[in-house]
């Protein structure tokens, strides 16, 4: 298990290492000179080159490369050239926010899929089979910006159930993780039942049910527990759609996570805090799968680690 | 399975029917635009601002006074567009870095595979969203952006896919007979991976028009005038007590598109292999 883990961990840091170098080099694609575009047009040519040394782009690439690798290492993203302070602190404070988001919206698709995936299961083909595969197929081409404005108005406005906006005590969370969970929902729920039906073509099912066992328990017993078992995998690859998703979610519902400060620090052409948010993102995407790989092997006792 | 029994074969499914008549109507509207759009999509009348649906314009008009309904036919010309420019870019540039490493293997597969981890270390649409950041917006910036996206999975898929089938009887039949490797290639391999690569594609046409709405919708896709439904849904927003049409509309024709082509990548994987028809790889 510990060489496992080793092993994994060392395989993840070229891919790091890549996803550090290409966030460096897109300062370098910005047409013209980034500096200017920061501070805009009219700036005085003095502010310009010492914003430029500031953030060490009078050096030469190479320098600059080493640098921020050094300063990543020691926790230092830069400064933030909107808000003044270190881009790490700024996105410290709105992380939370993100991973509360993006966790009840995970725990909203798990709970609604694993039931309704079961449900479509124990009858493949019949009617209530398809009109559930047919929401899921809705639900999955729904975009978050139409599903988000549209539960707004439904909810907040017509009905006026649940707050616009903003980041406060539980109803808050309702309009943003069910927007942001909906199309994950609906992906784990045809994961479920594929993988239900899979499972209760196999010969345990069949044992189980000739020993007389209810078919609740057979299916909720024996076949769920083995068919959550892929669906972890995609639990894990989800949470990076999650994670894009929340930039969106976040904009719509004035969340103060960290998706809303990447679209603000692009909006603000703060290239630092672009930089440190597409780092944070892609981090936490990496890691995510990380423990996902080991949860899977937890799960599953056929799995070994060597 | 040739053209003809492919299309034979969505006839017969109804999922991939109903996607191909949708998508064939949204690409109608797109071709058609300037015939069925009563004003110019960017023609302003201030006077007639914010007014709700009625006999002279059919969706209402935006806080500019433009006609929502001419916005919404030109939007369907952004959103195809941008469709079909980057799946045809992306397939192609993923067909040929997948082919090749496929085929030969050695460090260009390694390199190839490396980049494919790195690119894959950016969940969803953020790689595009942080490349049009730091580019500026502009219709090829995006259609650029989505493509350095888009090819990843084009090429994983064609890899594997060669990986495959290079080892088969037919493919060492003709190596022995001395054909060259492009010809293999070309004439034998490719074609006998079309098909999955045809779904792929169908579901990164979603993918691709999910994409263009959603950057437009962060103010990083289409610039002003030009009418895209991200951008309207925005402009919306700020409306969304007085006047909800501004959103019901382009978000209706976006997700009808969206799910025009989900339904036939669907339909089409279900048709093309009947074996596989659990998970799913739809665009999101």
């Amino acid at each position: 298990m510990r060489s496992f883990l080793l092993r994994r961990l060392l395989l993840n840091v070229p891919v790091l290492l890549g996803v550090v170098t290409l966030v460096f080099s897109f300062i370098h694609l910005v047409p013209g000179d980034p500096v200017q575009i920061m501070l805009g047009e009219g700036a005085q040519a003095a502010d310009v080159e010492q914003l430029r040394r500031k953030l060490g782009l009078d050096q030469p690439v190479l320098v600059q490369y080493g640098r921020y690798i050094w300063d990543l290492l020691h926790g230092r993203l830069g400064t933030s050239f909107r808000f003044g302070e270190p881009v790490s602190q700024i996105i410290l404070s709105r992380y939370p926010a993100t991973l509360q988001l993006a966790t009840l919206s995970l725990c909203f698709g798990a709970s609604l899929a694993i039931p309704v995936g079961v449900l479509a299961a124990a009858r493949p083909g019949s009617w209530i089979d398809r009109l559930l595969t047919s929401a899921t197929l809705l639900g999955i081409s729904l975009p978050n910006f139409v599903s988000g404005p549209a539960a707004i108005i439904l909810f907040s406005v017509v009905l006026g159930w649940l707050p616009v906006s903003g980041r406060g005590g539980p109803a808050h969370f309702v309009l943003p993780a069910v927007t942001l969970g909906a199309s994950l929902s609906a992906i784990l729920t045809r994961m479920v039942r594929a993988g239900m039906i899979e499972e209760l073509q196999e010969e345990y099912v069949k044992t189980a049910r000739s020993k007389g066992l209810t078919e609740t328990t057979v299916l909720l017993k024996h076949a769920l527990r083995n068919s959550l078992i892929p669906v972890v995998t995609v639990l894990g690859l989800q949470f990076g759609t999650l994670l894009a998703g929340a930039i969106i979610t976040e904009t719509i519902f004035a969340w103060p996570g960290v998706g809303r400060l990447t679209v603000q620090a692009i909006n603000s052409r703060d290239y630092p805090l672009v930089q440190g948010c597409l780092l944070a993102i892609a981090f936490t995407y990496v890691t995510v799968n990380l423990l996902t790989d080991l949860a899977y092997g937890l799960l599953d006792p056929r799995i070994k680690y060597r | 399975m040739n053209l003809f029994a492919i299309l034979r074969a969505v006839g017969s499914n109804r999922l991939a029917l109903f996607g191909t008549a949708a998508g064939t109507l949204l690409i109608l509207v797109a071709l058609l635009a300037p015939v069925l759009t009563p004003f110019a999509f960017e023609s302003q009348n201030l006077p007639l601002r914010l007014r709700p649906p009625s006999a002279a314009h059919w969706f209402g008009t935006d806080e500019l006074g433009r006609d929502i309904l001419s916005r919404v036919v030109y939007g369907t010309r952004i959103s195809m567009s941008v469709g079909f420019s980057v799946v045809l870019v992306s397939s192609l540039v993923g067909l040929l870095a997948g082919s090749l490493a496929g085929y030969y293997g050695g460090w260009f597969d390694e390199a190839l595979m490396r980049i494919v981890d790195i690119l894959l270390a950016f969940p969803g649409i953020l790689l595009a969203i942080a490349l049009v950041a730091f580019w500026g917006p502009g219709l090829e910036k995006l259609i650029f952006a989505l493509v350095s996206v888009g090819w990843v999975g084009y090429a994983r898929l064609v890899r594997g896919q060669i990986l495959k089938v290079r080892e088969l009887d037919f493919v060492r039949a003709a190596r022995s007979l001395g054909a060259s490797n492009a010809r293999i290639i070309l004439r034998h391999l490719i074609p006998n991976i079309i098909q999955p690569i045809l779904v792929q594609a169908s579901i990164g046409m979603a993918g691709a028009i999910l994409a263009e709405a959603s950057l437009s919708f962060l103010g990083l896709g289409v610039p002003p005038p030009l009418p895209s439904w991200g951008a309207m849904l925005n402009d919306g927003r700020s409306h969304l007590f007085d006047a909800p049409y501004l959103v019901l509309f382009p978000g209706a024709a976006t997700m009808l598109a969206v799910l025009a082509f989900n339904f036939l990548g669907d339909g089409l994987r279900e048709v093309l292999n009947p074996r596989l028809q659990s998970g799913s790889r739809i665009a999101r």
